[in-house]
């Protein structure tokens, strides 16, 4: 792990290249230190130029890409990349936030091949949209499946078990 | 024809003989063959295929007897324990998320309780470290044993996989000794291990270790100079370390491929610094080095174990902090206080400071990421698997792209998907 001032060094680091080519915003929203483990929060529209630069670092394994509900702190939904520079055996943690009336993130599968199924699966949980993604479909659940399960304010249990003889008469009670 | 008015033979003897093929012959000279092999034709394999270890569906491209593409198609076993997860006090999360990758819950519920350890800032003691080793490690190669005998069936070896599950059987012996069940044993807690090893083990455990490494020579024997199994791994759908990294890959897979990468040597974790082992690394990452690392990584986890055992320091197997462990069972007669916090853990829980963490550890197919979300509560906001089967099928479609469709079968079985894994 980079320590408390590696994070910090990281941080400034993207903000000063991206500052000098006159955006007044930066790619980095903050930075957290917490149990040895570093996280970078960065703005998603900016998220395929953030890992680049990390990679650029020697970050250059995305070892696991997840989503997060944050509910009932806004922006709800988060998108996190685990990077590891093998090299010097070092993790930093990527994290992003959009919110869910306009989940939209950009596909990092052209840099990060890996990401093609962990994409999938954090669509199909949470419903978050990879734009630039080859073949967003779900992955887990079935492909007429209605809403994202792993979004905190989905319920759990209430549905109904479809068994073969009782088939017709759940269709029915349907429409 | 002759045969036909012979008399002494039967009735469908006779007819057998009347059969020619002459007529299939000469339609297929007269087909053209530079027309017909560039027809492609998708083939569905599985999801109830013996050889695809598990409900794994492919979509398999053929052009001819050559694969072109595969397509994955994964969930048949979606269970949701994620979002089960999300519903239960900590402690009660490890007995569902060892359900995950089934061959290796001791994996799974490492990384969990790693995650929360480090959230809770919990110290695990020294014994319960070598006590989590000695298991991971058992169950390691546990899992390694059911890989190759499966592997092997695939490949039309029967008895290897007989010799395996034979062997297996003493490894889940020493599993219900130590925990009471043979399989997700719930022995993992958070801050260390539930009960201590009982008397005995350590006798039935040396006795293991001094049969495994003859087993695994028998195997390694039995194999290695089985030449259809040595024609059907050799330079088959072999992947170089590069594109393996860049599919995020790890594990024996990336090993065989000459990347010396293992979390338990780069990024120690439960005292894995002090036992000394190798590394078995491939060369060229075709079938066969999949096959030699994996075979080789018995032996290692044999000598971790022997370091362990024999190494195993004296002391508490679980963390002193009332706060996350049960207290010991003698204590709730005459302690008020112990009375108090077993009844806080067993109905609420312990809570976890807010937070987040992830906890990657080596497990058999790979890095097994446990991340973890607290808000505060005594259950968890979050849980997440990064299922090392999950990442590496992606690899498949690379692997085996370019092979015949029989090398495919045997690239499946030395992925070593555990589809509980890839679904959870």
């Amino acid at each position: 792990m980079p320590d408390a001032t590696g994070l910090e060094l990281i941080a400034q680091d993207l903000r000063g290249g991206d500052g000098a080519e006159g955006d007044s915003e930066g790619p980095v929203v903050a930075t957290e230190f917490f149990r040895g483990q570093a996280t970078l929060e960065v703005r998603p529209e900016r998220i395929s130029r953030v890992l680049a630069h990390l990679r650029e670092k020697g970050f250059g394994f995305l070892a696991s890409l997840h989503g997060v509900d944050y509910y009932p702190h806004e922006p709800r939904l988060g998108v996190l990349y685990e990077l590891l520079d093998m090299a010097r055996v070092d993790r930093i943690t990527v994290r992003l936030r959009v919110p869910t009336d306009k989940p939209v993130v950009e596909s990092v599968t052209g840099e990060w091949p890996t990401a093609n199924h962990q994409e999938r699966e954090v669509y199909d949980m949470f419903g978050v949209i990879f734009s630039g993604h080859p073949d967003l479909r779900r992955i887990l659940m079935p492909e007429d499946y209605e809403g994202h399960p792993q979004r905190r304010d989905f319920p759990t249990g209430g549905e109904p078990v479809i068994f073969t003889r009782d088939e017709a008469g759940w269709l029915e009670s349907r429409e | 024809m002759s045969s036909t008015e012979n008399p002494t033979l039967s009735e469908y003897r006779r007819r057998e003989q009347s059969i020619t093929l002459s007529t299939v012959e000469e339609q297929l000279a007269d087909v053209d063959l530079s027309e017909t092999t560039d027809e492609l034709l998708t083939l569905n394999f599985g999801p109830h295929h013996p050889a695809t270890h598990g409900v794994l569906r492919l979509l398999v491209t053929l052009q001819g007897e050559i694969v072109r593409d595969i397509k994955p198609v994964v969930g048949y076993v979606h269970t949701g324990i994620e979002k089960t997860a999300e519903d239960k006090s900590y402690w009660k999360v490890i007995p569902v998320i060892e359900r995950m990758d089934y061959l290796s819950y001791y994996f799974n519920a490492m990384a969990f309780c790693g995650a929360v350890e480090t959230l809770a800032e919990v110290e695990v003691p020294k014994r319960g470290q070598y006590l989590r080793v000695i298991h991971l490690e058992l169950n390691r190669i546990a899992s390694h044993l059911i890989w190759l005998g499966t592997s092997a069936l695939d490949l039309g070896a029967v008895s290897i996989f007989l010799y395996c599950l034979r062997e297996r059987e003493l490894i889940l012996d020493l599993f219900e000794m130590s925990s009471g069940a043979r399989m997700h044993t719930r022995y993992f807690q958070v801050g260390g291990v539930i009960e201590d090893i009982p008397p005995g083990f350590a006798k039935k455990l040396d006795q293991f270790l001094q049969i495994m490494p003859v087993r695994a020579d028998e195997y390694g024997a039995i194999l290695n100079a089985n030449e259809i199994v040595l024609q059907r791994l050799r330079g088959t759908c072999p992947l170089d370390a590069q594109t393996l990294l860049s599919l995020g890959v790890t594990g024996p897979l990336l090993r065989a491929a000459g990347n010396p990468w293992d979390l338990r040597k780069a990024d120690p974790y439960s005292s894995y610094e002090d036992f000394q082992f190798k590394i078995p690394v491939g060369t060229v990452g075709d079938n066969y080095d999949r096959f030699a690392v994996r075979l080789a990584e018995i032996y290692e986890s044999v000598k971790i174990i022997r370091q362990a055992l024999d190494g195993l320091p004296e002391g508490p197997h679980m963390t002193e902090d009332r706060k996350v462990a049960l207290p010991p069972r003698h204590e709730l007669a005459t302690s008020m206080e112990a009375l108090i916090h077993h009844f806080k853990l067993v109905t609420e829980g312990f809570r976890v400071p807010p937070g987040e963490a992830y906890n990657p550890i080596e497990s058999p197919r790979g890095e097994l990421g446990c991340f973890v979300r607290s808000d505060g509560s005594s259950k968890p906001a979050r849980v997440h698997m990064r299922d090392p089967s999950f990442v590496n099928l992606q690899a498949l479609a690379h692997m085996a792209r370019g092979g015949y469709i029989a090398d495919m079968v045997a690239t499946v079985a030395m992925l070593d998907p555990i589809l509980g894994g890839i679904d959870r």
